[in-house]
């Protein structure tokens, strides 16, 4: 097997292994944490979609994480308040259910948003995405209805069928079980045909339509796939803080979704996980030494750009082959 | 009564244009001479308006806390033009993003360092105190008439200094050919890190001025670094013309939107529902109408020709 | 008589005051290689690009097979049948020879929006894109990332793309660049075997390759074709050795 394999194979192994042993020594806390990685690693996944494979910087989207999130949060509260949202149509706590509307409303969000944003490249299309996740930013400031700056909070996590989510362990395994399919599946398209087209945009769009092949619905197609996963991430993040709020629109979550891909490695299939998992430890690790942390993410941050391009997968497992 | 709080909205949105025209006309003259994306501008702002208010504070005297200002923001500008800036010239715009949001945090969190999390207050200089009348009744603060001065005149010397000195013409032609002027002789890296530091600060100039109307605290710059990216992507990158266009158009647009939508709705809905409505679709028009321009014209509206 | 396959009529492009395209008309007959000459300037490039798709004529038409195609995108064009090559490589840097083939194959089919059948080991587009190669004589490169091609393999790789879309037309933008005395010999012997599969546009500063090959040369001067027709009518015009030919002897 190949370095890239084994280092995914180690990364998957602490990934499971830590939150399970700390669970069996009890220290929920640790699962917790665990979860967190997980989920910010699924929106980061969702990102590298289009940014790792696609070439594509979006600096918007934290618009379809927070859109994610809201979704969770709003249905959660029109259920608990028994009170239908419009047209009749009641609110819900069905995971399933939930993650379905999510990734509905971050793909459909996704559609004009970069039907817009694909007919500019370069700095317009970043300043873009950026001006359409901080609209939407804005609307859920002045939105009242849902906690407006406030936010919106879920007494109780949503339910799962056979799982008690209430439970830091068991929710931990479902945010796991969706990771793992969406990694597969990422691998799944990346290697396809799309997969294909879409690397090639990335590489050389000229070449692309030069062979017959549409660049603009190409990347379309992707952006609005990363934000679906994205968006899925966001409802599960908000389930897992028990808490939806602006700032999973601000622009720098936006960033940090683009820091986290970096640190692991852009268009790595666990780069998102190693990014994840450098950026929570750093949060808590230095975070509980000093409360200026942001400073040294900073500076690690400037240090990895200038000089280790390539994220942790880079460094551990070679340069990639795209052959 | 009405015309009054219209011709002060229009000043205020004026106002705000001056002060978005200062932070974009750094932004886009650092892209179309370096091809650099600084996120990091609205962190010299901030220096900008921390350092005014320090030294304002500590001689009592505004206008020297102004030329401090200026200093500090262009120091810090070229210091970290020498430091970090110029590695990224050759780079992806990832690795440019990357590298000045990294920056913001390490300028954020280091000012939070220095002067805590706590706002610190700057005092409007004794001599532009008070107000002016308005036609149609009503006044307006002297000093926010000295910004859109203080801003059409930067915008003036900006235009004198890109048209007619030898730097200026060093900065076009760097916009248009980078390696010819490197081949002509001319110092670039000098070059390049002089065009930072003057948009930066041009940018710690904004920061101070506006420094003395809201209070001076970490992360003020980032709402404004936004719409000035906002500006620049309407002006059309490079182009310091479109700059002052954008300025003005969304500073008018944005202040004149949040005065009018909701009186506009409320003629159509219920009051409270209008405020609400109105608010949050004003908070969302700048960005609609920068959607609706880049859809017709992906480049902006003054787009430079390459 | 046979229509043509490509159809130029009056078209011009402006620079501001440059005329870079002024009143062109051209035809490209089944069976033929047609070959465009002239000076450095003469906006051949230009021309290229807009029958490409690259760039939009300012007026006149371009009709591709009878269809006027003047609204439509590079990649329409290249769905039509049209396949050009560029005058400076243009490949998908980290994929390799065969992998660049295999995408043109993919296009060929339309079917870009699969997203599950592993492109991988998928025979029905390797084994289509392996015969290019071999075509070319690329077969020995084949898994080689384009970026550590040399010069004249990535002129080979980008012919074997544009073979791979089994196309109606070719519109080869200087084939023949920076290739050595030898590698240039090869592919004007490869480019005569191709007049019959396609006819062919051929943009060329190379005048050995074109008097070898063309059937019929156009001069463009100034955005202008100053003359048309066999090798032997325009090796022997005063004017086209007067503009072209004698200031280069």
């Amino acid at each position: 097997m190949n370095r890239e394999t084994a280092v995914n194979l180690l990364l998957a192994l602490l990934l499971i292994g830590v939150p399970l042993i700390a669970a069996g020594m009890g220290e929920p806390f640790y699962v917790t944490l665990a979860t967190r990685v997980v989920v910010l690693a699924l929106a980061a996944t969702g990102l590298n979609l289009a940014l790792g494979l696609g070439g594509l910087l979006s600096f918007g989207h934290a618009a379809f994480f927070g859109l994610g999130g809201y979704v969770a949060g709003i249905l959660a509260t029109h259920a608990f308040n028994a009170e239908p949202l419009f047209a009749g149509i009641p609110g819900t706590t069905f995971m399933p259910l939930i993650w379905l509307v999510a990734v509905a409303v971050a793909g459909l969000v996704a559609l004009p948003i970069g039907a817009i944003s694909l007919r500019t490249a370069g700095v317009y299309f970043i300043m873009i995405t950026l001006a359409f996740a901080q609209m939407i930013y804005y609307f859920a400031i002045s939105w009242p209805a849902y906690g407006g700056e406030d936010g919106l909070s879920i007494y109780v996590r949503n339910a799962f069928p056979g799982v008690n989510t209430a439970k830091p362990l068991p929710y931990f395994l479902v945010c796991l079980a969706v990771l793992m399919a969406t990694l597969l599946l990422f691998r799944v398209v990346e290697g396809s045909r799309f997969g294909s087209a879409l690397q090639a945009a990335r590489q050389n769009g000229t070449r692309l339509a030069a062979v017959g092949i549409p660049p603009f619905k190409i990347r379309l197609a992707a952006f609005m796939l990363s934000a679906m996963i994205t968006g899925l991430a966001g409802a599960l993040y908000a389930d897992l803080n028990r808490f939806v709020g602006p700032s999973m629109l601000s622009w720098h979550m936006s960033g940090e979704l683009i820091v986290l891909i970096i640190l692991g490695g852009k268009g790595r299939l666990f780069g998102p996980v190693a990014g994840a998992m450098i950026f929570v430890c750093l949060e808590y690790v230095l975070g509980g030494i000093t409360e200026r942390w942001q400073f040294f993410l900073g500076l690690i941050l400037l240090v990895i750009v200038l000089f280790a391009r390539g994220g942790l997968l880079g460094l551990l497992s070679g340069k990639a082959r795209h052959v | 009564m009405f015309t009054a709080l219209l011709i002060e909205q229009l000043l205020n949105g004026l106002q705000l244009g001056v002060m978005l025209f200062l932070m974009a006309a750094g932004l886009t003259l650092i892209f179309g001479v370096m091809g650099l994306i600084n996120l990091a501008h609205g962190s010299l702002y901030m220096v900008g308006a921390f350092a005014c208010a320090t030294i304002a504070a500590a001689t009592g005297s505004f206008w020297l806390g102004l030329v401090a200002s200026l200093a500090a923001a262009a120091g810090v500008g070229a210091l970290i033009e020498v430091a970090v800036i110029r590695r990224l010239y050759d780079r992806d715009h990832l690795d440019q993003v990357l590298a000045t949001f990294a920056l913001i945090l390490i300028l954020s969190e280091g000012a939070r360092w220095l002067f805590g999390s706590f706002p610190l207050y700057l005092d409007i200089p004794r001599q532009l105190q008070g107000a002016v009348p308005l036609p149609g009744g009503g006044q307006y603060q002297l000093y926010r008439l000295a910004i859109i001065a203080v801003g059409f005149l930067v915008a003036i010397g900006l235009y004198l200094l890109i048209s007619k000195t030898r730097l200026g013409m060093r900065i076009r032609a760097g916009e248009s050919d980078r390696e010819m002027i490197a081949a002509l002789g001319v110092d670039i890296s000098t070059l390049y890190t002089v065009v930072f530091a003057l948009g930066a600060a041009l940018a710690g100039l904004a920061g101070a001025l506006v420094g003395a109307l809201q209070s001076v605290q970490v992360g003020m710059g980032e709402p404004v670094l936004i719409l000035a990216f906002v500006v620049i992507v309407i002006g059309g990158i490079g182009s310091i013309k479109g700059a002052l266009v954008g300025a003005v158009i969304v500073g008018v647009v944005d202040t004149m939107g949040r005065l009018l939508l909701p009186s506009l709705l409320a003629l159509t809905m219920p009051a409270a529902q209008a405020t609400t409505i109105g608010a949050a679709l004003a908070s969302m028009l700048i960005y609609v109408i920068m959607a609706l321009i880049l859809a017709f014209r992906p480049s902006g509206l003054f787009a430079a020709e390459t | 008589m046979s229509e043509p396959v490509l159809e130029i009529r009056d078209l011009r492009k402006s620079f501001n005051a440059l005329k870079a395209t002024d009143g062109v008309s051209l035809d490209l007959m089944p069976g033929q290689i047609h070959a465009l000459i002239g000076p450095n300037g003469a906006g051949k490039s230009t021309l290229i690009h807009q029958i490409a798709g690259t760039l939009s004529a300012d007026s006149g038409t371009i009709r591709f097979l009878g269809q006027d195609i003047g609204g439509l995108d590079m990649a329409a064009r290249a769905q039509l049948g049209l396949a050009r090559s560029f005058q400076i490589s243009s490949l998908a840097q980290e994929f390799s020879a065969l992998r660049n083939v295999m995408l043109a194959v993919q296009a060929k089919e339309g079917s870009s929006f699969r997203f599950f059948r592993q492109v991988t080991g998928d025979k029905s587009l390797i084994e289509p894109a392996m015969t290019m190669l071999e075509r070319v004589g690329l077969t020995a490169r084949a898994h080689v990332p384009a970026a550590e091609l040399s010069h004249g393999e990535r002129r080979q790789l980008e012919i074997a793309i544009a073979l791979a879309l089994s196309p109606k037309a070719f519109l080869f933008d200087e084939p023949m660049a920076g290739m050595g005395p030898e590698g240039s010999k090869q592919l004007t012997a490869f480019l005569d075997g191709l007049r019959h599969e396609a006819p062919m546009l051929l943009v060329e500063h190379d005048m050995d390759a074109v008097f070898a090959l063309a059937d019929r040369v156009s001069v463009l001067v100034y955005g202008r074709i100053v003359a048309t027709g066999t090798v032997d009518e325009i090796r022997s015009d005063p004017e086209v050795r007067r503009a072209y030919l004698g200031e280069a002897a």
